[in-house]
């Protein structure tokens, strides 16, 4: 039996001063080991949406559960090094090594030198980097992408079981894209994680979730698998960003 | 000149030393209390304003006024300059040091508390190091000041290069008023000028 591993209950969310909800009474059920990507247009809520899970936003209304608990309850510094969080705009620490970066949370949580030396290895591996070439550089020598999968590995550095990636792939190119949505199944794949992606991209997004939800305006349009949500749109927004990919692929079409 | 140097040199040599000393318990109790201060802000953004709205309201106290309002509470001498020059020195110690931290990067402050850093863990691992120029900008500007006002701090009897230009100027002088005034200047600009080498490698 899989266990529910996120779970969000008429959750709303109003930034101050503002006149609408930037969260708008979403209800969500995410299972164990589940791999969800949220895509949805700029200013819809994706951000909000995640940073409540990691307690960086409180919801002005409703609960959010992570394995059947009430993280309200929970203190959110300890929550947070429970949960791998790759935030939109990477924020390495630019005045650390690469490895330092990697491991700033075992270091937080007094994993021993040997221990933590011999992780960092073992996760810039994982994530593409030649431990010997990168693990002495600082921030600024690296390329954008370079510095996402870093990113990634700091996240990824506990082993937490809720990884949240808010467009961890935005810098990159096209082709390095694709190969690091590879690597993202293989370590998600590799590991039983439950990963929420947030991504712009409508291939992205239904080429890496087992589900998706779609968002609109703080509002879950859908929540489905790919297949699904292609074979019976909820809405005219959903449809749309059915419509804007399929006319996309006509265009390729056309110039052959 | 240089002959009053050759022959009354601890005349010369003793204020300097007790300027320098002036100087240097000034500096570690201000950066002792900014500290404490800086410590306190992160846990309230208006109480940071606020601490450096009361202390740029001391800061534009003039020196003389100040040194005459604490002489009754705390009498003549070393005591009550240096209390004097630290409150100066939280002005330009703490306007540094949160316009530093708040210059660091966004994206990495949330990065550093979405992984899990406490507010004690942001500030010393991440903020501090990242804002080191400026806050050594504010130590550098806080020497020269101190060299600069314990000078007048001679008026209430705390020593230092001050009590050269007294003494010359109360006995018409000419080479002691010089000597005061050399030593003095040559010590904030040279410290300066140190300083701000030092600032530059950062
Ligand atoms: N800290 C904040 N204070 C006030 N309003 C905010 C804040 N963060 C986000 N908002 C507002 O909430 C809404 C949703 O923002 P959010 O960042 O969640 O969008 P997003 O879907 O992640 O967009 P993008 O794809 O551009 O990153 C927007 O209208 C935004 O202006
Ligand atoms: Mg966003």
């Amino acid at each position: 039996m899989t266990q529910i591993a996120i779970e969000f209950n008429n959750v709303s969310k109003r930034f101050n001063h503002a006149k609408y909800n930037a969260v708008d009474d979403v209800s969500l059920n995410i299972k164990e080991g589940e791999f969800i990507t949220i895509l949805g247009s700029s200013g819809s809520g994706k951000t909000t949406l995640l940073k409540m899970i990691n307690k960086l936003y409180e919801p002005s209304h409703g609960i959010i559960k992570l394995f059947d608990e009430d993280i309200s309850t929970v203190d959110s510094v300890i929550l947070r090094r429970r949960i791998g969080y790759v935030i939109q705009h990477v924020g390495l620490f630019p005045h650390m090594t690469i490895a330092q970066n990697v491991a700033s949370v075992p270091k937080l949580l007094n994993w021993d030198k040997q221990t933590i030396n011999i992780r960092v290895m073992e996760l810039l591996k994982l994530v593409g980097l030649n431990p010997v070439e990168f693990m002495d550089r600082y921030p600024s020598q690296l390329s954008g992408g370079q510095q996402q999968r870093v990113g990634l590995a700091r996240a990824l550095a506990v082993d937490p079981k809720i990884m949240l990636l808010d467009e961890p792939l935005g810098a990159v190119d096209a082709i390095t894209r694709l190969n690091l949505q590879d690597e993202l199944l293989r370590i998600h794949g590799g590991l039983q994680k439950t990963f929420l992606l947030v991504t712009h991209d409508i291939n992205e997004a239904f080429k890496l979730g087992n589900r998706v939800v779609i968002m609109n305006n703080g509002r879950v349009s859908q929540f489905d698998t790919p297949r699904n949500i292609v074979a019976s749109p909820a809405d005219n927004f959903v449809n749309s960003l059915i419509e804007s990919s399929r006319s996309q692929e006509k265009f390729w079409e056309g110039l052959r | 000149m240089i002959e009053y140097a050759l022959e009354y040199p601890d005349k010369l040599y003793f204020p300097l030393l007790e300027h320098i000393q002036m100087l240097f318990i000034t500096l570690i109790l201000s950066l002792i209390l900014a500290s404490i201060l800086t410590i306190i802000t992160i846990y309230s953004e208006s109480l940071s304003k606020t601490f450096v709205y009361i202390f740029s309201v001391i800061y534009s106290i003039p020196s003389l006024a100040i040194f005459a309002l604490l002489i009754p509470l705390t009498g003549l001498g070393k005591t009550t300059a240096i209390i004097v020059l630290v409150l100066y020195n939280q002005y330009l110690l703490l306007r540094n040091i949160t316009e530093g931290l708040k210059e660091v990067d966004p994206a990495v402050t949330e990065a550093a508390i979405g992984i899990g850093m406490n507010k004690i863990q942001l500030l010393f691992k991440i903020k501090i190091p990242l804002s080191k120029k400026a806050i050594f900008t504010g130590v550098r500007l806080a020497v020269v000041s101190t060299i600069g006002i314990a000078t007048i701090a001679a008026f209430i009897n705390a020593g230092g290069l001050g009590s050269i230009l007294n003494d010359g100027l109360r006995t018409v002088n000419t080479v002691k008023i010089l000597w005061g005034s050399i030593l003095a200047a040559g010590l904030a600009i040279g410290s300066n000028a140190i300083l701000s080498k030092w600032e530059q490698r950062l």
